[in-house]
């Protein structure tokens, strides 16, 4: 049986709330992640998914909505003690490997800060071993301790972030496009890693990113969001085969592949947003684990649809 | 096919505090008319640096060592400052991949796309602005004519993009450079984009060269592809010729590091380590530390260029006659059989 390890339910994220600027960053967001899984938010600028991330590490308050991590609603946890100990179990790597990193101190300062606030380690030398085979682990060598962040590539500082992550042994780590600044050969080492530590560790993995191929290739299931909402939910092969959201539609239609004869071929769908029409949409199970924002009357047309294309596919092969 | 333009030998270098950076070190190409030609390399590998000397809008610590850039009959090597505004943004222009700081923040839109107009043909300000406008709708601003007047920070990035596009084409140039133009962008946007500069390049029949470090978006757009690595083109050919039948272990990497469609949950093949410092250029094959298939004269002696076919070649000595025979991953070897296939039903 799996394990629920992360349960997001009903998650609002509003800024400015009540004035004429207020943006629904995460507009009643639903979805959960199993123990060991790898869980891919993908949307595209402005969708919510990084905010969706922020929020559930409680980097932002939320503006309503549960967050059980374990079976615990960390919306409700306050004071340092408890906040510290969610922060152990759950981290955060981040987009911007120039931005992330402290570029006052040193790397190995950098990986043991987690170590230190949580006092994880007896002695100065328990410290340095620590932070020494965490260098390694991310295929980073020990010497690189003594230096400086600026003294590194973007993908030997996202390796860093990596290890930072690491250092506090956390059992759930957030992803919020880790690779989209790397250059392609860097990306595949730090998308092979990052799989490696999963299995060894049996980490489980929300993977926030816009590169949809990446996202299918890393994830277990994979969740569409736009604009605030979370249209489409599946496992990898599901969406990325079978998705039959609109949007979904368009964002798979979009994504340009390395193959010249493929290209000639695609046709782009182009999305129009859905008009207004008043119906309570929410997310709908159309196929076992194949879920789709829409309002009851609409589930009918979307069962048909999946079948249809499904039926497609089989005869063309 | 028609040369529009020839660059013959180009060697850069850049003065630094730590010493002499070898960035281009002997790079040729061709660019056809109607052609769009795309460069395809990871950073450091001089992909910029080829195409800035081109625009001649290096930095000041920034040496032409060797080399020729012949546009219309003349090298643009030699040409002063002065000469140099001439062809820029009028001849050969330039799209790059941040829009938000590639336009001016204090002027108008209107203004921005009318300037280049303005200087370099001597139009009044009404004709300029209608002519703006016309070039505006082109590139799909819709309600041109009431956003004249908006600045650059009241629109999305996939229409500041546009009206970048919109600058660099209002003078019918013959090149445009694009450099990493889609890079920023959401994939539904840069879709819209790339759609947008194929629109263009058949109406208006400008040559372009594309660079991206992105294969996808190459597949989209090239005609031709050359593969750059630590300062050198590592191979050149057709579209069609490098993604179904590429030769080099570096094309071969960056292929193979791209999930697929077919991939499956497994490991993304990628090539370890990280480019080489140009600072001290290695005497063989740069490429040799990170080459899977790497043999000892790699490390002696950089590769000439092989020639496969009159568009295809790739400097690697697995090419050379007396080579023993790799077996490349078997996503490569997936390719090789397409292009077979394809070979078969040409010959048949």
């Amino acid at each position: 049986m799996e394990k629920r390890l992360l349960e997001v339910n009903n998650l609002k994220q509003y800024f400015n709330t009540g004035s004429k600027n207020e943006v629904r960053a995460v507009n009643d967001v639903s979805f959960h992640i199993n123990e060991g899984e790898t869980f891919g938010l993908v949307g595209e600028s402005g969708s919510g998914k990084s905010t969706t991330g922020r929020t559930i590490i409680r980097l932002n308050q939320q503006t309503d909505g549960e967050i059980l991590f374990d079976g615990k609603d960390v919306t409700k946890i306050h004071g340092k003690t408890e906040l510290t100990k969610f922060r152990r179990d759950v981290q955060m790597i981040f987009q911007d490997p120039y931005a992330s990193l402290n570029p006052r101190m040193k790397v190995k300062d950098i990986i043991a800060e987690g170590i230190d606030v949580n006092g994880l380690a007896k002695t100065p030398k328990e410290r340095d071993k620590i932070v020494n085979d965490l260098l390694e682990t991310v295929g980073l060598n020990p010497s690189h301790g003594t230096r400086y962040p600026h003294e590194f590539s973007g993908g030997q500082r996202q390796r860093i972030g990596i290890a930072r992550a690491l250092a506090v042994r956390p059992r759930f780590i957030i992803c919020d496009e880790p690779i989209s600044a790397l250059d392609v050969s860097i990306q595949a080492q730090v998308v092979n890693l990052l799989q490696d530590l999963q299995k060894e560790h049996n980490l489980t993995y929300l993977f926030i990113a816009h590169d949809l191929s990446m996202v299918k290739h890393i994830s277990d299931r994979i969740g569409v969001m736009n604009n605030g909402h979370l249209l489409e939910v599946g496992s990898s092969d599901e969406i990325y085969h079978y998705g039959v959201h609109p949007y979904t539609e368009s964002l798979l239609s979009a994504i340009p592949m390395p193959d010249p004869d493929h290209e000639r071929q695609r046709r782009r769908i182009k999305y129009q947003t859905e008009p207004h029409d008043g119906k309570a949409r929410s997310l709908r199970e159309i196929a076992p684990g194949h879920f789709i924002y829409s309002s009851e009357d609409e589930v009918a047309y979307y069962k048909k649809k999946l079948q249809h294309l499904k039926n497609e596919k089989a005869v063309a092969v | 096919m028609e040369k529009i333009l020839e660059v013959n030998n180009l060697n850069i270098s850049f003065d630094t505090y730590a010493g002499k950076v070898r960035a281009i070190r002997g790079v040729d190409f061709d660019l056809n008319k109607g052609e769009t030609l795309a460069i395809v390399g990871e950073s450091g590998s001089g992909k910029s640096v080829t195409t800035r000397t081109i625009m001649r809008l290096l930095s000041s610590n920034a040496n032409i060592d060797e080399g020729q850039i012949l546009f219309k009959g003349q090298d643009l090597v030699d040409k002063s400052e002065k000469e140099m505004q001439k062809i820029r943004g009028r001849e050969i222009a330039m799209i790059f991949q941040d829009p938000m700081t590639s336009l001016d923040p204090t002027m108008t839109i209107g203004k921005q796309v009318a300037e280049s107009l303005r200087k370099h043909k001597n139009v009044s300000k009404k004709e300029s602005l209608k002519a703006a406008l016309d070039l505006l709708n082109l590139v799909g601003i819709p309600d041109a004519e009431k956003r004249l007047k908006n600045y650059p920070h009241q629109f999305s990035g996939g229409q500041r993009q546009r009206i970048v596009i919109a600058i660099a084409l209002i003078c019918n140039p013959e090149i445009l450079i694009a450099d990493e133009p889609t890079t920023a962008l959401d994939v539904t946007i840069q879709a819209q984009i790339l759609e947008l500069l194929k629109e263009i390049q058949e109406k208006i029949e400008t040559s372009i060269i594309f660079i991206t470090h992105d294969l996808g978006v190459v597949a989209n757009v090239a005609d031709r592809v050359a593969v750059m690595y630590a300062g050198r083109i590592v191979e050149v050919g057709t579209a069609e010729e490098i993604f179904y039948n590429p030769q080099h272990p570096y094309t071969w990497g960056l292929l193979g590091s791209m999930p697929t469609l077919e991939s499956e949950n497994d490991r993304l093949y990628a090539i370890p380590g990280s480019p080489p410092d140009l600072l001290d250029p290695p005497k063989g094959d740069a490429f040799y530390p990170r080459n899977e298939f790497a043999l000892k004269i790699d490390a002696e002696m950089e590769p000439p260029f092989f020639e496969l076919s009159d568009t295809h070649k790739a400097a690697t000595w697995l090419l050379a006659p007396q080579a023993p025979v790799v077996t490349p991953p078997a996503e490569i070897q997936r390719r090789w059989d397409i292009f077979r296939k394809k070979q078969d039903q040409y010959s048949a």
